[in-house]
């Protein structure tokens, strides 16, 4: 099949490990540590205090600006407010709540308007689920009347992840539903459920529901990492490029992940915020891989305990997929509105070259789907030549990994143009 | 339980230098092959000779400067390989080592190894030896064993070869070992490109550029079999499979590729028609060598998100 957008490459996908398991173990945590941020923008304050009984669903931090609200995902007492560790940000503040078991539940008026229905969407502490986290209603606020392209995000390119498939598979209604709430706020002339091929089950499910669902177009692509990476799968769908540096809107384009129509639907029409996602847990070194409905906060050790454990020959664990997700090092920290995945790996067996040297072969020119060169960005961020790094456009690196991955030299270059990204921002802000 | 914190991917493709050099080797084997039906198995020897001596040569240049071994990366049998290709299967087996040596020592490793050198290991080495022992490297024994002259000196003439096209296209001609079958040559071509080791851009663009050229400016009164001729005979199919696709030497941007071949193509045909010798491949590619940098520079991609008609309608 013709490729949409530039490069990329085809890692193994090792999908089915985790779809084999079809029913949803839900994850009912002890305690749960919910971070005061999750979320692009500015942290969140806490709203309650130790000691302090609280509701499953009930708000416990907020804050101003660019921010969107984290509440309680179990009911039961606030034990601690203090800095935990977090998947993806090293230590942050976070309200620790002792589950009792009750699930005593609030939920909120369901809106009308379509003010209402974005102050919603804010209130439920709706971010993207897809990884990047951007608050939900900003993002639909910045597209009112500028975008003439709704686009449902259920890539899932990366390799073990099954949490959307999951998703799709089980609650397709509540994903188009999602994308009615916001088509009927947006007005767009196209309003897309982009998928890969790979998810055949899935499409089968919304196939079996779309003629309810008219104005809403499928688009089934081939299955090529990172498909789902916003500026690509922008250009699969519409031809268009997103100039780096620039929002989807800038190209009339809006793209949300389809956990996070699934979840815009539970706030707006059934009044229940964010606290609960599904997590696929997977890879090598974990005995029985699956997808589980996990609270918010629940840490993941808890998880990988409700998975059977790890090998013992485990290597690292990642929080995300295997091409982009951050290794970590201590399993207390939670899963995160934006976590969809932990992923348990051994030791891969490709990592490591006879001769760790740049054969020129021009690999990485092939993947990389943002028409950068790794090989010379490569020479010149160990050569500190920050000129041609900047001419080379180096910050338009989005980390994909497909550089990396397709290295036969096997060359640290993602991990690279980390350190010459940071060079480049440090050489600016003198 | 010590979890390893490391940067992302963190997985990796099974693609590996010496799976590629591997594959090199296997792609060439057709060709080598039918060197050894045609011209005897004294291209075998020779073969074996050159191959051995790079291998041994790296090894040794690592264990003097107390470097790690880079021998199993598997480089340094392309370039012994690649070499003894090159060369008529007569050529003395110490002039052999010798080639073998100038590529892997002068040409590659004092460079700095693998991907650093600016030109082609076996075509440098190839260079060298005709330089230093004309008549070692042009001396190619016929089907028969007796020395003859090979297709490439009729048509300097300019007449068409006796061989008739078939005949060159299979490699039943006298010749270099590596060099006399399209046929072998183009199999391992279209072995490599399946395998994604080459794209097919340089090749195509080097042939194409020669097919052209050759049958504009034809010497015979029969263009097509002159251009025919011209691709089947000498080093233009090694050269442009194998050679113009090598790696360290040749430009990474795909649109630097079609550049490259291009020029390649170009420069064979001009110093075929006035170089000293019949065949012009290895300066021809030597040459664009030189201009790889430059190329890759100036045939950088375009950046995304600047393509016409690309913002909101």
């Amino acid at each position: 099949m013709k490729h949409l957008f530039f490069g990329g490459v085809h890692p193994k996908y090792n999908k089915e490990m985790s779809t084999g398991v079809t029913e949803f173990k839900t994850i009912t945590p002890r305690q749960v540590v919910i971070p005061m941020q999750q979320h692009i923008g500015a942290p969140c304050t806490p709203l309650v205090k130790v000691g302090d009984k609280v509701k499953w669903g009930q708000k416990i931090g907020d804050g101003e600006g660019l921010c969107v609200p984290v509440h309680a995902s179990v009911s039961g007492t606030v034990i601690a407010i203090e800095k935990r560790p977090h998947p993806t940000l090293g230590t942050v503040l976070a309200v620790v709540i002792e589950n009792d078991y009750q699930d005593t539940a609030i939920t909120s008026a369901l809106p009308e308007t379509d003010e209402d229905i974005l102050h919603a969407i804010r209130e439920a502490g709706i971010v993207g689920m897809g990884g990047a986290a951007f608050p939900g209603n900003a993002k639909a606020l910045a597209a009112m009347g500028n975008v003439d392209v709704l686009i449902a995000n259920a890539c899932e390119c990366e390799p073990y992840i099954t949490a959307d498939d999951s998703l799709l598979r089980t609650e397709p209604e509540h994903v188009l539903e999602g994308m009615m709430i916001l088509e009927k706020i947006l007005h767009p002339k196209r309003v897309v459920l982009a998928v890969e091929d790979n998810k055949k089950e899935a499409i089968e499910k919304i196939y079996a529901i779309s003629a309810q669902y008219p104005q809403i177009e499928i688009r089934i692509l081939p299955t090529r990492y990172p498909q789902g990476a916003e500026k690509q799968l922008i250009q699969s769908v519409t031809g268009r490029e997103v100039l780096p540096g620039k929002l989807p809107v800038s190209v009339g384009c809006a793209v949300f992940n389809v956990s996070t129509f699934a979840a815009i639907y539970r706030a707006v029409r059934l009044g229940m915020p964010l606290t609960q996602r599904i997590v696929t847990i997977s890879g090598e070194a974990i005995a029985k891989p699956q997808n589980f409905i996990v609270r918010i906060g629940t840490p993941f050790h808890d998880l990988v305990e409700a998975a059977g454990g790890l090998n013992d020959k485990t290597e690292r664990v990642i929080s995300g997929g295997p091409m982009m997700g951050m290794a970590q090092s201590d399993l207390s920290v939670p899963v995160i509105k934006a976590t969809n995945s932990i992923l348990c790996l051994l030791k891969d067996k490709n990592g490591a070259a006879e001769n760790p040297v740049c054969l020129r072969c021009g690999k990485c020119v092939n993947a990389c789907p943002m028409l950068l060169q790794p090989l010379y960005l490569y020479r010149y961020v160990n050569a500190k030549r920050l000129d041609q790094l900047e001419k080379l456009n180096l910050m338009d690196c989005m980390e994909c990994g497909c550089c990396s991955f397709t290295c036969p030299g096997k060359l640290p270059l993602v991990e690279t143009f980390r350190i010459g990204k940071k060079m480049l921002k440090e050489a600016k802000a003198k | 339980m010590k979890l390893t914190v490391a940067s992302s991917p963190h997985i990796r493709g099974n693609f590996r230098t010496s799976r590629i050099m591997m594959d090199v080797v296997l792609a060439l084997l057709p060709a080598l092959v039918v060197g050894c039906w045609v011209l005897g198995i004294r291209s075998l020897w020779v073969a074996l000779v050159c191959v051995a001596s790079a291998l041994a040569s790296e090894a040794l240049f690592c264990l003097i400067l107390r470097r790690r071994n880079t021998v199993i990366d598997g480089s340094a049998a392309v370039t012994g390989l690649l070499l003894a290709m090159t060369l008529p299967n007569t050529a003395p087996y110490w002039l052999c080592i010798a080639g073998s040596v100038f590529a892997i020592v002068l040409t590659k490793m004092l460079c700095g190894g693998l991907g650093q050198n600016v030109f082609n290991p076996a075509l440098a080495a190839r260079a060298f030896m005709l330089l230093i022992w004309p008549v070692g490297m042009t001396r190619y024994a016929g089907i028969d064993a007796v020395t003859s002259a090979t297709p490439l000196h009729h048509m300097v003439m300019p007449e068409l070869p006796g061989e008739s096209l078939l005949d060159m296209f299979l490699g039943n001609c006298p010749g270099s070992i590596g060099e006399i079958s399209a046929l072998a040559l183009l199999l391992g071509g279209a072995y490599l490109v399946w395998r994604k080791v080459i794209s097919a851009r340089t090749p195509v663009a080097y042939l194409g550029t020669v097919a052209v050229l050759t049958l504009i400016f034809h010497k015979t009164g029969a263009p097509i079999q002159w251009m025919l001729y011209s691709l089947f005979s000498g080093g233009v199919m090694l050269g442009a499979i194998f050679m113009a696709t090598d790696y360290s030497t040749s430009p990474a941007t795909p649109m630097g590729q079609i550049v490259y071949g291009i020029g390649c193509g170009a420069l064979t045909v001009l110093f075929r028609y006035f170089g000293l010798f019949p065949e012009g491949v290895t300066y021809a590619i030597l040459l664009m060598n030189a201009f790889v940098w430059l190329i890759d520079r100036h045939t950088a991609p375009r950046r995304f998100g600047t393509k016409k008609g690309g913002a909101a309608q």
